[in-house]
């Protein structure tokens, strides 16, 4: 049984004050994430992420298709009771401590008392909050923020978490403690989804992505399938800053970098420019096939009219 | 109670109990009680009338300003925090959530009038050392302005339920004072005609009669409140309250948290 099912799910708003003129947030969206698997949301700003997420929490109703989650409907309580969520830029409750805090969602999700306190505890030292958990949450960093919202997405212990923007606005520390516990859930068998505009996180942690923008799916797969593209150039990097007149002769940009100099070129032009560093006494330091990293698959599906959906590029 | 409902009333309880402007609104209604007894001393024989008049009023007022200050953001302010996403998210109910609050900021209301009320009866004590039997009217006077509060609150938490804090201020305060003329306004429509006689009819019974629930001259000289009368105000707050918080479940229940 897949975690989350999105069955053609749309949303469309009506604005204006007047004239109602209908403004599509989301274009039918087809998705499906697998059990256990850690999947990124992938868009710009204004893309639909964060519409998608509240039509699945139930915080926005949908204009039409479904969605399921874990086999359930998206407004049955024993579903709700199985999935954590973490909205964007979470602010909570600035008059409670950060144990006050999972206190009260655990007794929310229906977490029973004697277990609560201590699983309040267990969880509060996973995220790094032990020694602040008696300290009201006006008062905490926004990394400390970020890791009580966590806290409160994963006490209940549920099998699916949503994370909305997670590493947003955390310096690289406070990112990698994000990274970290993401990983942390998958390895105990959670299904993480978790929209993003930080590609290299996303490269870094998922197993498949989908991209999304304005509105509309333009690709879903494996991320290991949407970077193996390889352009068939190769990257070559050699000692000192001279430059042989093999390599000028090709036409290549080079760029110097401290003492080094490297140069990207033709697969098939590799050789020759071996050679011409041989003959000029230069020293080889590196050949390195150059690979489509997903920020370049994430930029090519942005640009209008191209989608990989329909290519059929996907697990 | 549902404990989803407990839980979420207990915590706007205390968030009600851990704002500081929730104490400066008690002192003022404190001084004002005190200050009665200053007032009344300006006539001989009027300082338990001035004591009780002044007090209940103060006792009101601050309540009002508590209920509709508190009551305005209890949604609203969720939403714009996002702290409203976390607790949907999770297996609660939207009339659930709406339930708590109302019960959350009932209870903080009458715990506040009860320290304001220990406030009149430590000043009516000053001005008259015992207390008579009529006395007890104060405390029936004390609940109707309960039930005052109960229906603020409800009105309060319905338009939080869609609106912005400021309009929302707005129109409970101007229901409240609309509603402490009911009486008067239903005088006014038995004397009109025709289309104003059923439009100033249905404004009557649509807005929350407040005068009805103000019994503070009355007791302040003395007089007995009946039971009846006690009764009849009880099922009209719990019944206009419950009408009024269907209305916000409605709202909410549709509406999109963008």
């Amino acid at each position: 049984m897949a975690a989350i099912e999105i069955l053609g799910l749309e949303k469309t708003y009506s604005v204006g004050f007047w004239r109602k003129r209908p403004k599509c947030a989301l274009q039918p969206l087809h998705l499906t994430v697998e059990d256990g698997e850690i999947f990124g949301f992938l868009g710009p700003n204004g893309a639909g992420k964060t519409t998608t997420l509240k039509m699945l929490m139930g915080l926005v109703f949908p204009t039409g298709g479904t969605a399921r989650i874990l086999g359930m409907e998206l407004d049955d309580p024993k579903m709700k009771a199985q999935i954590g969520f973490l909205p964007e830029q979470p602010y909570f409750y600035d008059y409670l401590t950060a144990r006050e805090l999972l206190k009260y969602y655990g007794q929310l999700s229906g977490l029973e008392a004697k277990r609560l306190s201590a699983r309040v505890d267990a969880v509060l030292t996973k995220v790094g909050l032990k020694d602040a958990a008696d300290v009201q949450l006006r008062k905490f960093s926004k990394g400390m923020l970020q890791r009580a919202g966590i806290a409160q997405a994963i006490l209940h212990d549920p099998k699916v978490v949503f994370l909305d923007e997670p590493m947003s606005g955390l310096d690289p520390m406070g990112r990698r403690e994000v990274r970290s516990l993401i990983e942390e859930m998958k390895s105990e068998g959670k299904t993480v989804f978790f929209s993003t505009h930080i590609l290299s996180d996303a490269e870094a942690l998922c197993d498949r992505v989908a991209i999304i923008h304005l509105g509309e799916l333009r690709g879903v797969g494996v991320v290991a399938a949407l970077t193996s593209g390889v352009h068939n150039s190769v990257e070559v990097v050699w000692q000192g800053a001279a430059i042989p007149s093999g390599v000028k002769a090709l036409g290549a940009e080079c760029h110097l970098a401290g003492d080094t100099t490297r140069v990207v070129i033709p697969e098939e032009k590799q050789e020759d420019v071996l050679d011409a560093l041989r003959r000029d006494g230069l020293r080889l330091i590196s050949v390195t096939p150059v690979r489509t990293s997903l920020e370049d698959y994430f930029v090519a599906q942005l640009a209008p009219g191209k989608s990989d959906v329909t290519s059929g590029v996907s697990s | 109670m549902n404990s989803r409902i407990w839980h979420i009333t207990t915590n706007t309880f205390r968030e009600a109990v851990r704002d500081r402007v929730l104490y400066n609104l008690i002192a003022f209604a404190l001084l004002m009680s005190g200050a009665a007894v200053l007032v009344g001393q300006i006539s001989i024989g009027i300082e338990r009338l001035v004591v009780i008049n002044l007090g209940l009023t103060a006792v009101s007022l601050f309540g009002i300003v508590i209920a509709i200050f508190i009551g305005i953001g209890l949604v609203s302010k969720e939403i714009d925090k996002r702290t409203l996403y976390t607790v949907l998210s999770r297996p609660v109910r939207r009339w659930e959530f709406i339930a708590g609050k109302f019960f959350g900021l009932s209870g903080t209301l009458v715990v506040n009038t009860s320290f304001m009320a220990i406030g009149v009866f430590a000043a009516l004590l000053y001005v008259s050392p015992h207390l008579q039997s009529s006395d007890a009217s104060v405390l029936v006077a004390l609940y109707f302005i309960v039930l005052q509060f109960v229906i603020i609150t409800a009105l309060a938490l319905f338009f939080s339920s869609f609106s912005s804090p400021l309009l929302s201020a707005v129109f409970a305060f101007s229901l409240f004072v609309i509603g402490s003329f009911a009486e008067d306004l239903r005088g006014f429509a038995k004397l009109a005609h025709g289309f104003t006689h059923w439009m100033a009819t249905g404004a009557a019974y649509l807005v929350p009669n407040f005068s009805a629930l103000n019994v503070i001259s009355q007791v302040a000289h003395g007089e007995p409140v009946s039971s009846q009368l006690v009764l009849y105000n009880t099922a009209y707050a719990l019944v206009y309250s419950a009408a009024v918080l269907a209305g916000a479940v409605l709202i909410f229940e549709h509406r999109n948290l963008k």
